[in-house]
């Protein structure tokens, strides 16, 4: 069976969106804490800033192996949410390290509402893309199948 | 009640604070039982008298018998007359009608034949009494509306005359206007005698009066007599009712379209106060009624001015040589004869019918300053004149003069303050058309008219504004409730769901004060807090009881059960009753927390003080100033015999003193490395201040003149801060910080960002921090219960945009004096005297506060320093009585099943007696289903305070500009969404603003004018978020002055209004003026009031008396430049002024610096910039604001 750069592109963002699932439910959780007054907001800070930027990249990376392999309309589905995370970073608060969660505002209802709904989103998002990365894995593969014979 | 005043009244008096710490301990039992009564107040506000009139929202003044018409047979009349405006104050809405039977003799005349039952007796009484053809037509008109309508026009025509022509009605109106703030003042010369008397509480309508008046004006007295008898039972039996049956709205409709008088008879009759004032009218139809009022006056004028003299004449009882001065005085010789002369005669009477045209005639004096007021303007030009006067007043210069020699200046400001009430008496009518006349008059005796801004230019009340009460419908409770002082929403009834919230268009949100010096505090100290079990919250007196051993929460309604400890009630000593307990009887106390409060033992005060002493600091002086407040304070530092004090100095380096045992001077340490700090030794920085107490005062007289000569440019502030940090950790407390120059060397270093030619540009950039170095700092401060305060004292740029992060953070507090050199004397006074109230005001450590709100209610966002470490959790490492705090509140749940809402913040902290305590404030406010009610509860100040709050934030995350529209869009908002909840059928002209909200549009182009939000205007970046930071910081008393500062006619204050301070002695207060170069005058001299600052600006025309005696300079040219004080005289004139300004001065954290301008001083910009409803290059006026507003209010 042979192996194609597509179904390659597919299969790692198959893994890689696991992986994102993961962020993105760690986040959902992290917020939820925060409003119910579990953790400290310097400590959950700490704890999510520096899982922001591995989060963006190794979105991005997957998205660019679909440039690669041409993909487009995967890559389409994906070019929002990249544009929203670079937005988003852009204008992250005045920060030394980096993240873009800063703990004195975080408590802000506002800002904590949206930073849960954001997980929320994000990790639909991810799990449906999950299903067409699948989808799309099969494909290529069949589309290769039919290509060598 | 000793042993309460000391612990509360600490922070303000260096000696309390010591005394209280000794009887602290001793007293403590005393303490709790007796604090168990003691209602809660302001320090400030004083006991007896001003208390009482506060709470029934009496502007806190008494009325000089001298207002009183001088025909008044007695006193008994007076205080009677007092008593029922207390009345109507002390009702929720003030019903104009109640006051009116006390006005006058000819006012309670017509009173007595309101009551009559035929009008016809009374048209015929008219006629024959004055002969006026404005009567009858007026009272045929009345009949036609056959209602007890008749009776109030009458009044007006009866009125008409006696004002026109009498010094009488001028003296009645004075006395009305005592009982309506707005008018106050209005005659403050009539009589001399300023004193005042107790008020009394309830008011039932003299008789008395009414028999002069039929002697006076030839009545058929007999009729009078029983009808006044009448109104009297009436009165007494329902007096409510009474006001309502002698509500303008029956025949004020009516009236308006009779004659022209009607409107004045409100605006006579109704008791504004803070300004129920009921309102709009569109112009087209004031006018109209103007067209009428031309068509009536002139003809009437005549037979009202012989009117008036066989009233003089038959009028044996009365000391009409006294009035004929009074009318004088009041006047002014030519504006006297001017009334005698012409047509006009109305206008310049004080009392004419148609108040509106005296207005007019006032501006146009205003307008035309050289013409002579004599020139008669015929009364449709007046008209005219009223229609369109306000954009011509907007660019008047104060300058013009605007009065006949013989007239005393600021009367005209005054005399203006009452149009206000006129107008909208006359545009009343007009709404009653629309909206039914019984609904209209319940509507106002409720408070809930409303009027039209436009009409209105002076729509500032004379008293100071009081908080809107809070109504429970139960007395207990209400008397129960928090302070407004302390705990303020911006509406006094919740929606009772966000949709509602959201249809009103109003800010929901909490201002809270909670440290405030309190004179009145119960404290309790008890085995067991009782709070709830699920929530937390501290029992209070909104809880429910469900039998005597439960009781259910009021904010989660979880019940829970009562101590056995509860039972007991300290101060009758009996067992059984739990709603006696202090808890349950006040709603702000503090208890004495035991162990389970306290994670570490309470720690002791330490205090560090960081000194900047670079080249820029060394030439602000500050460090002298610093060291000798420090040196004379030393001994009332807050602290028990742990306190510890310490003192670092940075340039480029820093020093360290270290002050060992046994050593004779203090030793000290530098450290040039500022990239890694440490500490050079681990003891000794911080030392015991009582043990080396000499030894420090030795380290602050060396302090001054060891850096005197260094020319080190360079600020290590970032390096200073890490190692306060490292010196401090282990126990937490409160660093000091003074700052001169930009932190430019070593970590948080920090370039100057600002660009000085773009300081006057629309949009402004760097509002925001430019690293966050110093918020981290803070953060980990915060941890360690480290609180630092800045003194920002720079001569140049520093960026304290990013520098206030150390504070902003911490919980600590920034004060901020720009420019300060040791020349200038103000601001070096303003320096030490801010200072000095820092040094010894009281302060609590390691501190939280905790906001809980009932159950479907959540805090939204928080504005203040502090860093919030849950959804409802503030960590505050230091408290101090001058922090305010603001926070928003959503509305999550509905909330219709509740009928009250409560908020509790508890502060839980260490006293500098390393005592853990907890202080309680809980605000109960009720739940409302109708946008009308809900917009007729909000509170303005309140609103404004929480808008500042959020427009800072909305300028730092979005931008300036934004911010400006925000405020332009909630007044907008506010109003339109005003007018929908009108639902009024046909579309209105007039910009209509409830009663509640009619200062709002006011404010709002304050603060489109203030430091922090204009543009156009060169403004500094640091003073701009320095005034930033302070919006979201000050207490909202102290926000408001900032905002909208008070200004003060103070060349006449022994003409004024005599209220009691909080020592019981008499001050004389005059009405506050609007601040606009119109209510200035050539003759005058103001005192504005900045809050930390006043200033006095001396008009050249001043009268001579006043140099001479009040200020003590022999001619005006002798005021100096640089006057920033008033001697003190042996004079009734000096004492009378001095008396003022320590008044002003009760309220104020610490004194306000004064300073005497000249008119022609370099310095009056300082005065003048502050006249912010007048147009400035780039803003609009107050009323192009209005103007805008109506264009985009649907």
């Amino acid at each position: 069976m042979a192996f194609n750069f597509p179904a390659f592109s597919y299969i790692i963002a198959l893994i890689v969106d696991a992986f994102l699932i993961f962020f993105s439910l760690f986040h959902v959780i992290a917020f939820d804490e925060l409003k119910t007054d579990y953790k400290n907001p310097i400590d959950q800070c700490n704890s999510l800033n520096p899982l922001v930027l591995p989060e963006y990249l190794l979105h991005l990376l997957f998205n660019i192996l679909f440039a690669a392999s041409g993909e487009w309309f995967s890559l389409c589905l994906n070019i929002p949410l990249i544009a929203y995370h670079i937005n988003r970073y852009r204008t992250r608060p005045v920060m030394s390290g980096c993240g873009i969660y800063d703990p004195t505002s975080i408590m802000n209802a506002d800002i904590l509402t949206r930073c849960q709904r954001e997980g929320w989103i994000k990790l639909a998002f991810y799990l449906l893309s999950f299903f067409y990365y699948l989808y799309g894995y099969v494909i290529a593969l069949e589309n290769d199948h039919i290509e060598h014979t | 009640m000793m042993a309460d005043r000391n612990i509360n009244g600490i922070s303000t008096n260096p000696e309390s604070l010591k005394q209280s710490a000794l009887q602290d301990e001793k007293l403590f039992q005393h303490q709790q039982f007796n604090g168990v009564h003691s209602s809660q107040s302001s320090r400030s506000s004083s006991p007896g008298v001003r208390l009482g009139h506060i709470s029934s929202q009496l502007p806190p003044r008494l009325i000089p018998q001298s207002q009183l018409p001088p025909v008044r047979p007695s006193i008994g009349n007076v205080t009677q007359q007092i008593g029922g405006i207390n009345l109507n104050q002390s009702l929720p809405r003030s019903s104009p009608q109640f006051g009116t039977p006390t006005f006058s003799q000819s006012q309670s005349s017509t009173m007595g034949q309101k009551a009559t039952p035929s009008p016809i007796t009374v048209n015929t009484y008219f006629n024959k009494d004055t002969g006026s053809s404005i009567g009858s037509t007026a009272s045929q008109q009345s009949l036609s509306g056959s209602f007890p309508v008749p009776p109030q026009i009458q009044p007006n025509l009866v009125q008409s005359n006696a004002f026109s022509v009498n010094p009488q009605s001028s003296s009645n109106l004075g006395q009305k206007s005592d009982s309506f703030p707005p008018l106050q003042g209005q005659f403050p010369n009539v009589q001399q005698n300023n004193t005042s008397q107790p008020p009394k509480p309830f008011h039932l309508p003299n008789p008395a009066p009414t028999r002069t008046v039929s002697g006076i004006g030839s009545l058929p007295s007999p009729q009078n007599k029983v009808l006044t008898n009448q109104n009297a039972d009436l009165s007494r039996t329902h007096p409510t009712q009474s006001q309502h049956s002698m509500g303008v709205p029956y025949n004020s409709s009516l009236a308006a379209r009779v004659s022209p008088i009607p409107p004045q008879q409100n605006f006579q009759i109704s008791p504004n106060r803070n300004g129920p004032i009921q309102a709009p009218p569109s112009q087209g139809q004031i006018n109209s009624q103007f067209g009428q009022s031309r068509n009536v006056v002139p003809g009437s004028h005549f037979q009202t001015t012989v009117s008036q003299q066989n009233l003089q004449k038959t009028y044996p009882q009365q000391p009409s040589l006294v009035q004929n001065n009074d009318n004088q005085r009041i006047n002014g010789p030519n504006s006297f004869q001017n009334f005698n002369n012409g047509p006009n005669n109305n206008a310049n009477l004080p009392t004419t019918p148609s108040t509106l045209s005296t207005q007019t005639t006032n501006y146009q004096q205003v307008n035309n300053s050289g013409v002579p007021p004599l020139t008669p303007p015929n009364v449709a030009q007046k008209a005219n004149l009223h229609s369109n006067r306000y954009p011509t007043l907007s660019v008047n210069n104060y300058q013009q003069p605007t009065v006949t020699p013989g007239q005393y200046s600021y009367q005209q400001p005054v005399q203006k303050q009452a149009v206000p009430q006129q107008q909208s008496m006359n545009s009343y009518p007009n709404q009653n058309n629309q909206g039914g006349v019984l609904q209209t008059g319940f509507n106002k005796y409720w408070g809930m008219e409303h009027f039209d801004l436009l009409q209105i230019p002076n729509i500032l009340p004379p008293a100071k504004e009081e908080a809107p009460l809070v109504q429970l419908g139960q007395e207990l409770l209400d008397e129960a409730n928090c302070s407004p002082d302390l705990f303020r929403c911006t509406m006094t009834k919740i929606p009772e769901n966000n949709s509602l919230l959201q249809k009103s268009r109003l800010p929901l949100g909490v201002l809270i004060h909670p440290f405030r010096d309190l004179s009145h505090l119960p404290v309790i100290q008890c085995n067991v807090i009782v709070r709830c079990r699920a929530c937390r919250t501290y029992i209070n007196p909104f809880v429910m009881f469900v039998d005597n051993k439960r009781w259910k929460c009021n904010l989660c309604y979880r019940i829970n059960e009562l101590p056995e400890e509860f039972q007991y009630d300290p101060v009758t000593k009996t067992y059984g009753d739990p709603s006696r307990r202090p808890e349950i009887k006040s709603s702000t106390l503090e208890y004495i927390a035991p162990a389970e409060y306290m994670l570490r033992p309470p720690q002791p005060a330490v205090y560090l003080y960081l000194l900047d002493v670079s080249r820029l600091a060394v030439e602000s002086g500050y460090l002298k100033i610093v060291s000798n407040i420090l040196l004379e304070e030393l001994k009332n530092i807050p602290g028990d015999a742990r306190t510890q004090i310490g003192f670092i100095a940075y340039d480029s380096a820093l020093h360290f003193y270290s002050l060992p045992e046994g050593i004779t001077q203090p030793h000290e340490m530098t450290i040039l490395d500022i990239d890694d700090v440490f500490l050079p030794t681990p003891d000794n920085l911080l030392v015991n201040l009582k043990d080396r107490m000499d030894l420090i005062a030795d380290l602050l007289r060396l302090l001054p003149n060891r850096f005197a000569n260094t020319f080190d440019t360079n600020s290590a502030l970032g390096a200073a801060l890490q190692v306060a940090f490292k010196m401090m950790s282990p126990t937490g407390g409160r660093v000091t910080v003074f700052q001169a120059a930009l932190p430019n060397i070593g970590p948080g270093a920090l370039v100057a960002r600002e660009d000085p030619s773009s300081r006057a540009a629309t949009e402004v950039a760097h509002l925001n921090p430019a690293n966050d170095f110093y918020k981290r700092l803070a953060l980990e401060c915060s941890g360690q219960q480290i609180a630092v305060d800045l003194f920002v004292v720079n001569s140049q740029y520093v960026d304290i945009a990013t520098i206030s992060g150390i504070s902003r953070f911490s919980g600590g507090a920034i004060h901020h004096f720009p420019l300060l050199r040791p020349a200038r004397a103000t601001l070096c006074e303003n320096f030490t005297r801010s200072f000095r109230r820092y040094v010894a005001r009281k302060i609590g450590f390691e501190a939280v506060m905790r906001i809980r709100c009932t159950r479907g209610l959540s805090i939204h966002t928080f504005h203040g320093n502090f860093f919030v470490r849950s959804t409802d959790l503030l960590s505050l490492p230091n408290i101090n009585p001058d922090a305010g705090f603001g926070m928003q509140v959503a509305i999550e749940e509905s909330l219709s099943d509740v009928q009250t809402v409560c908020f509790q913040a508890a502060l839980l902290y260490t006293s500098s007696k390393g005592e853990r305590r907890i202080r309680v404030h809980t605000m109960c406010l009720p739940v409302v289903s109708t946008l009308h009610e809900i917009i007729h509860s909000a509170d303005q100040q309140c609103i404004i305070g929480l808008l500042s709050k959020m427009a800072v934030d909305r300028s730092m995350q979005s931008s300036l500009a934004d911010a400006r529209e925000a405020f332009i869009n909630v007044a907008i908002d506010i109003l339109s969404s005003y007018k929908v909840s009108l639902n009024l059928g046909s579309p209105v002209t007039g910009l209509l603003v409830p009663n509640c909200l009619k200062l709002l549009p006011l404010y709002i182009s304050a603060l489109l004018k203030h430091t922090a939000f204009r543009t156009g205007t060169s403004t500094r970046l640091d003073d701009r978020v320095m005034k930033m930071i302070e919006m979201k910081t000050k207490p909202l008393y102290m926000l408001m002055q900032d905002i909208y500062p008070d200004l003060y006619p103070i060349h006449q204050l022994e003409n004024q209004e005599v209220i009691m301070n909080s020592e019981e002695e008499p001050v004389s207060v005059p009405p506050r003026i609007q601040l606009t170069a119109r209510c200035l005058d050539n003759k005058g001299a103001f005192l504005m009031d900045l809050g930390e600052h006043m200033v006095i600006l001396v008009c050249p025309n001043v009268s001579q008396e006043f140099l001479n005696e009040a200020l003590g300079v022999p001619n005006y040219p002798a005021i100096p430049d640089d006057c920033y004080e008033i001697p003190v005289l042996d004079n009734l004139r000096n004492q009378r002024l001095h008396q003022f300004i320590s008044y002003l001065n009760e309220d104020k954290p610490f004194a306000a610096t004064l300073q005497v301008i000249r008119d022609n001083s370099t310095n009056r910009v300082v005065f003048f910039e502050r006249l912010i409803e007048d147009r400035v290059e780039n803003a609009l006026s107050y009323h192009e604001f209005l103007q805008h507003l109506k264009t985009q209010v649907k």
